[in-house]
This record gives C-alpha cells, structure tokens and sequence, in this order.
C-alpha cells in the first residue's frame, strides 16, 4: 500500500531535478545525456536500468499512432468515508489530480497495438501511489464489459501500492469486484495480458495483476503481496538480495517473461496473434 | 478467567466487590442492601460501556484471547465434520481447517481460518494468518464441494495474510488473486461469516461469496488500524483514530452495503455467552441458506455478480453502462 509512495517519489525526482541536458542513472550513477535515454524510453543505455515512464510514454511506447481513445475519463472519486488522517483525503485527491492533471490513478481506453484492436489499462503510479480505489475499479470492470462486447483482449500496465486505504473497505472489495469481470472475460475466451512494472504491490498484485493468461514483467521490477519493510518487520531478518524483483518472480513461477522496454511492444504484438482465436468467442 | 480489556476495568472492579461481599457470608441489611445496589450498578455499568464501544473497542473485543474461534463454532453449530487436508501441490496449512461437516441436517463444505488456543496451538497454526498453501487448499475444497453440489460456508478471522519470504516466493498474491475469480463463480451457496478480524485480502480471500455475515465486534478492513496509522499518521499508536477512519465495523459496513447482515452478540462479546451467540449464528445461517437453496446456479451468479458490481462509490454515480453490465 502507500508505503512505496515516499521512496518512488524520490526516484522520479532524481530524472526532473536534472532539468538540463544531463541526467544521472539511479542504479549506475553513470550521467548520460538525458535525449538519448528518452530514445530509447527511457532506459539507461550503460546499465539498462528502466526508469519509470509517465502515462502518456506508456501510450506512445504501446499503441499504434494516434490511435489511442480514452474510455471514462469523466468518472470521478468521491470520499464515501468521509476520511481524515493527518489530511483529509479530499485534499489528497485534490493535489493528485493538479499534479498528474487526470482525476484518477488509472487511464482506461482502447488503441491497436500491432495493428490489434485492444481494451487498455495503464496505472499512474504518480496518483497516489498508482492506489486502487472505487474509480479504478469501476474503469477496469467497464473495460473489461466493453471488452466483452466488441470481442478485443484486455491489457493491463500495473504500477502499483495497492489497495487505497482512505476508502476503506470499499478499497478492499475492488479486488473482489475486478476478480468477477476478470471471471466473466475468461469465461468467453478472450485473452487478458499484463505487464507488470515497478512497483507492484498489495491488493492490486492479489487480484488483477495475478490473473493474466500470461504476465509479463520490466526487468528488475519490483513485485509483490506484502511490502519489503513489512516483512522485515515480520520475520525480523534482512531480505536476500533481488527479493521481489521480477527475476524471482520468473524464477519462482510466477510470471512468464521478463521483457525490456524496447521489446514491449514487439512481444505483445506476437503474443497476441497466438492468444486471438481464429474464431470469434460469443459473449455471454 | 477471563482476560478483562482496559475499557472493561470498573467492570471487572465491581464484579470482584460484590464477589467479596457475597463471599464475606454477611446477612446484615446493609451488606445485602449495598450487594443489591452494586448489582444493579454493574448491569447499568455493563449496558453504558458495550451499548457505546469505539471502533477500537470492537477492535480489542474482535481479537480478544477468548473470542471464539472456528473450530467452536463448527463444534457447537454443526455435526459429523470431517476434516480434509492439503492443497496436493505444496503442504497442509494449519491456519486453514476445512472439511464437510452436517449443518441443520444439510451437507455443508465449511472452510476457515483457525487462531489456535494455546500458545503452542496459536504458533502452529501461525496465528491465523495463511500462507499461499491454506488458500489453495481452501480452493480445493471450494472446487470439491461445487462438484458435489454442497454450500459452502467459510468463516473468517485473521489478522492477514502471512506476509513472509517464503510466502512471496510460493505466490500470496497469485493464491489470493485465484480465490477471488474462482469464488465470484461458484456454482453453489456460498455464505461467509466474519467471526473476528477481516484482515484484508487475507480474508477477502475466503469472502466473495453470497451472503457475507458479521458477528457485531467483528472487523472487516483494506488494513489494520496499526498498519494505517504507521502509514498514514507515520504514528502506530494512532490506531484507535485510524479504527474509526477505516469504518470497519460491522454497523458502518452494513450501512455501506459491503456486508449483507449483522449477527447481535451477547453482552460483552461472543465469548461471554457462547450458547447465546451459537443460538443467535444458527439461526441467520439457516436462513440465508435457506433462501439461497431456492435459487439455481445461474441464478446465484448472476446475483452474486451484481451485488458486487454495486459496491462502488463514484461520481457521476449513474450510468448506463454500469445499469446494464449484466
């Protein structure tokens, strides 16, 4: 949940600090010049760390050009608990959509992707953590149903803390209530692929992002159920190198392939040609 | 003995005064009469604290030592259970127990989380909190009684999901994502009873299901009070603010419409008056079930399906879209 929140945040500071011409690579300190990282979106070409992208790079690294359209845009969070913690969660909100400029930490539409027709979601992991509460659930139900009904597959890009606390419960049953479309989506045969990016956690890890007919994963993207402080807390023992990378989880089984950013878009575009079946499912 | 919460001190001050006095043999009036009005001081006393407990209260009350746990409610409410083991892939979860069992003369799977007793029994069964082995041994059982047509009754009280090495490696999140998508399409009765804490996605993992029932003290919550208040108010003795922030209790749950019914506790808690509590659990169980018997398959899932559809709180809260999903 909200704890990745603070050290991301640092992370993406270091890229915007560097205003200028040049900028310094988190993982290898190397300082490249900061037109040839975006180049190759955004990923370091000394050490191949992969720095997060926005929403919108997201999109232009995925679908085809000009051709992405935005679905529920006007879906907008409320504050059914009436949540107060050391800020009111109102206030949370309002600084997370004048910082993102988007009223919520998913973006749902469809584009092609290789020439294919999908449903797409991407989380935003600068909206609160990436954090899912009722309206990125209710996007990614709609999508799915929309799915559904013109036949498409559905891909998720996840960067995520998890569930949002400062709606309570109701956070909680949005991973009930993604799970039963995602069910439904299944059951009519149509395929669901997700990318995983880093950071993944929490409630959003244990529902949408575990479901995929196949999962695929950045390199070195952290992924998990419980966060790393956590579980150090828990099991009171520091925590093997790489844990939770996206390298323990394809060693573990978890996933099916780790994918470079460069070669994104290329693997799903095969991917889906093998996932479409030749005949078209019926929906229910 | 009970173990006696802060909030219930005076309680239990004015229980051991009047146990004296009774103790002390005296059949002066003065003593009866002081007997006599303590009496009704402590009923009075007792209605003040628990018609008025904080969130953090039932927090206490929800994890309390003696709180009943699954194995008494599956002794006291039901007959001939045979317990089932293993998940086939990996090994056999203590903080799991299942097993079919007779409920009101019907076959049941019923299926929970179990805290242990002692503390060799609570360390054991690790606490109540799961590893990715419970939760898959919990979807076999799940798979078994869709199969053989029989309801499915779960009960819940965790704090969580395990959150440990082990657990990541061998996939929390995918056995608890799983549960999810397999539940939400059943083919049988499913009723889940949230008898202590609702941990999280540790206990939404056994809770998609038809009807979800709480005990009154129960809790039901995104994450722990303590956990909230770390994160939120970087200040873990926040808890009893983060309790009542979080509205996790059964009263504010129902209101939101994430719970279909209350079951009333006895005064004090499920543990002071156990028979009391079974009488009153039986009897909402037998009734949920019995409606629940009268719908086919198709019918409970498209029902089950749109009772979550709904619990989104969003604006613009109407749309055609969301009217028409099913």
């Amino acid at each position: 949940m909200g704890w990745f929140t603070r050290t991301k945040e640092k992370e993406e500071d270091k890229f915007k600090n560097l205003e200028g011409l040049w900028v310094k690579c988190p993982a290898c300190r190397a300082i490249i010049y900061k037109k040839e990282v975006e180049r190759c979106w955004k990923v370091c070409p000394k050490c191949d760390y992969h720095f997060p992208l926005s929403v919108e790079e997201r999109i232009d690294l995925l679908a085809d050009p000009g051709s992405f359209e935005e679905w529920d845009r006007e879906l907008m969070p409320a504050d059914p608990l009436k949540f107060v913690d050391s800020r009111p969660y109102v206030d949370r909100l309002r600084d997370a959509q004048a910082k993102t400029g988007r009223s919520e930490a998913l973006v749902s539409g469809e584009c092609r992707l290789a020439g294919n027709r999908i449903a797409l979601g991407i989380f935003d992991f600068q909206f609160m953590g990436g954090s899912m509460g009722c309206v990125v659930g209710e996007k990614i139900c709609r999508a799915i149903d929309r799915a559904i009904d013109f036949c498409i597959p559905y891909l998720l890009v996840t960067t995520s803390g998890g569930a949002r606390m400062q709606e309570g419960t109701l956070s909680l049953m949005q991973m009930a209530r993604t799970a039963s479309a995602l069910a439904r989506l299944h059951e009519v045969g149509l395929p669901y692929v997700v990318v995983l990016t880093d950071p993944t956690f929490g409630g959003v890890t244990a529902s949408v992002a575990m479901l995929g007919d196949v999962i695929l994963a950045e390199p070195k993207a952290l992924i998990g159920f419980a966060g790393p402080r956590v579980i150090e807390q828990t099991i009171k023992q520091r925590l093997p190198d790489g844990f939770q990378r996206a390298e323990f989880l394809l060693e573990h089984g978890m996933i099916d392939r780790i994918v470079p950013r460069k070669d994104l878009k290329t693997t799903l575009g095969v991917l889906l040609t093998y996932l479409t079946p030749s005949k078209a499912p019926i929906p229910s | 003995m009970t173990d006696s919460l802060d909030f219930e001190k005076p309680l239990r001050q004015l229980e051991e005064r009047i146990a004296r006095l009774v103790k002390s043999g005296s059949q002066k009036p003065s003593v009866q009469e002081t007997i006599r009005k303590s009496k009704a001081r402590l009923a009075e006393l007792e209605a003040e604290i628990y018609g008025n407990l904080t969130p953090w209260q039932r927090t206490q009350l929800a994890r309390h030592p003696q709180r009943p746990s699954m194995s008494d409610y599956v002794n006291a409410l039901m007959t001939d259970f045979i317990e089932l083991h293993g998940d086939r892939l990996f090994k056999d979860d203590q903080a799991i127990l299942g097993g079919f069992a007779l409920f009101a003369g019907r076959p049941v799977m019923v299926i929970g989380q179990e805290k242990g007793k002692t503390l060799k029994d609570r360390m054991r069964r690790n606490f109540g909190m799961p590893n990715p082995e419970g939760y898959r041994k919990a979807l076999r059982l799940m798979k078994l009684a869709e199969k053989f047509h029989r309801p499915i009754i779960t009960f819940i009280d965790t704090p969580g999901a395990y959150p440990g090495i082990e657990a990541e490696q061998r996939g929390q999140a995918e056995a608890i994502a799983r549960n999810l998508m397999v539940m939400a399409r059943l083919r049988v009765p499913t009723l889940a009873v949230i008898t202590g804490e609702g941990g999280s996605g540790g206990a939404l993992a056994l809770a998609v299901s038809d009807r979800v029932i709480m005990l009154e003290h129960a809790i039901y919550s995104v994450i722990s009070p303590e956990g909230c208040a770390a994160i939120l108010w970087n200040d873990a003795s926040k808890a009893s603010e983060a309790a009542s922030a979080l509205k996790m209790t059964s009263f504010d749950l129902k209101e939101l419409g994430l719970i279909d019914d209350i079951v009333l506790e006895p005064l004090g808690g499920a543990h002071r008056d156990m028979a009391t509590m079974v009488t009153h659990l039986h009897h909402t169980l037998d009734k949920h079930l019995q409606e629940l018997e009268s719908l086919s398959p198709d019918e409970l899932l498209s029902r089950r399906e749109a009772k979550y559809r709904r619990m989104s709180v969003h604006a613009p809260s109407v749309s055609n879209r969301a009217s028409t999903a099913n």
